[in-house]
């Protein structure tokens, strides 16, 4: 019971991306499609995870004063790991997240639940939260990736079902290409903020 | 144990490269790095500024130290799969020197951007540029001038959002659902939209 109303939490009440609004540069950067958003938020809650625990199981090692210093290096680790295995099993993949692959080293969200819980509270329920918020975090670029892949290519799920996905009749003639260009992920992202304080002010109405 | 430098680049080469990153490339609009930072600061025009020098200026000494810890230490000794573990540690213990280093001998400086510069280390401009040096295999003029002209576009796109969103705050009436963060991430879009217009500037690189 206690695992479910941690999940509800991390994904919908305390989402990390919609909430808290932190990490917002990966969940902008790599949600041109949905199989590039599914691929960011495994990698980054594998990250999360095991961050967590080896953060938790080390927290009455670790000084105070260089703790930060010390939870970047953990991070950093496993990032390299997650980076030097998709680019061996999955190098599609690995080079259509590029940049982000390494870069999920400075996320605000893995550091955060490091430096805000991992580091307070003991190893299961760190790995609990790890999978919580990560799976919060992929919800969030799920989202953005289906909804970018559906306006801007007239697609659903490109290269997870078949090579072209579902083809939207229609839509996939003749794509707003907009959306999977940098600025659609900011007017996605803007107007699925503005849908969430619809629905918050809505529902704090009745 | 061989050095294999990259090519020097010529000027040409080094001039396209900096309107590359400042315009058509730009870090914030177009690659997406540094977002957390460009609207958690952008409030204010005064403000905005001083964190692009900020970042102007760690970029470029972060791109010339990862650029000699790269080709000095990690390549020599066959370390290339260390890159993010030694990069994100140069880059906070030099954002670290640096913070101490104004204190003491520029406190005029450390009042302007001394704020600024925690928040810097977990900047994923500053890991970008370092980590992009190496992957396109940019000469060491070429790496700093790179990270100056990245955080050039980073202090161009920043300023201007700022600017748009002291307007914004100030005068613009909008839908109550699109009130605060949704209505700057439209006007981000908007200045994103305007920044694919460089995509059609023909660079010889």
């Amino acid at each position: 019971m206690d695992f479910m109303k941690d999940l509800k939490n991390g994904v919908l009440l305390d989402n990390p991306v919609f909430m808290q609004t932190i990490g917002l540069c990966p969940t902008l950067a790599t949600t041109t499609s949905l199989s590039n958003a599914i691929g960011m938020g495994v990698a980054a809650t594998v990250i999360l995870i095991a961050s967590n625990i080896v953060i938790s199981a080390l927290r009455k090692f670790i000084p105070d004063k260089v703790r930060i210093a010390a939870f970047i290096t953990v991070i950093a680790a496993f990032v390299t790991i997650v980076d030097l295995s998709l680019q061996a099993f999955i190098p599609s993949l690995a080079a259509s997240l590029g940049l982000f692959l390494p870069l999920i080293v400075v996320n605000c969200i893995i550091l955060g639940r490091a430096e805000a819980y991992a580091s307070k509270n003991k190893v299961l329920p760190s790995a609990v939260d790890g999978v919580c918020m990560g799976l919060g975090f992929t919800f969030a670029l799920v989202l953005m990736g289906f909804l970018r892949e559906l306006l801007g290519a007239g697609t659903i799920a490109a290269g997870i079902i078949g090579a072209k996905g579902i083809q939207i009749p229609g839509l996939s003639a003749y794509p707003a290409t907009v959306m999977i260009l940098p600025a659609g992920g900011f007017l996605a992202m803007g107007f699925i903020f503005a849908a969430l304080q619809y629905i918050m002010s809505k529902r704090e109405g009745k | 144990m061989s050095f294999v430098f990259p090519e020097a680049m010529g000027f040409g080469e080094i001039f396209s490269l900096a309107v590359a990153a400042i315009l058509v490339n730009n870090y914030i609009l177009v690659q997406f790095l540094g977002c957390c930072s460009f609207f958690g600061v952008s409030k204010k025009t005064e403000t905005a500024v001083g964190m692009g020098m900020a970042v102007i200026f760690v970029m470029a000494l972060a791109s010339a130290v990862s650029w000699a810890v790269w080709y000095f230490i990690l390549k020599p000794l066959e370390l290339e799969y260390m890159q993010t573990i030694a990069f994100i540690l140069v880059i906070a213990t030099l954002v670290q020197f640096v913070e101490m280093f104004m204190k003491k001998s520029m406190p005029a400086l450390y009042q302007a951007l001394g704020i600024f510069l925690p928040l810097i280390t977990t900047n994923c401009a500053v890991l970008g540029a370092a980590i992009t040096n190496i992957d396109n295999g940019y000469s060491f003029i070429g790496s700093v001038v790179y990270g100056v002209a990245a955080g050039i576009g980073y202090t161009l796109a920043i300023v201007i959002f700022a600017s748009i969103r002291e307007r914004l705050d100030a005068t613009a009436k909008c839908p109550k659902c699109f009130e605060g963060f949704p209505i700057q991430l439209i006007a981000a879009a908007l200045l994103a939209m305007s920044f694919m217009g460089f995509s059609g500037l023909h660079l010889p690189l």
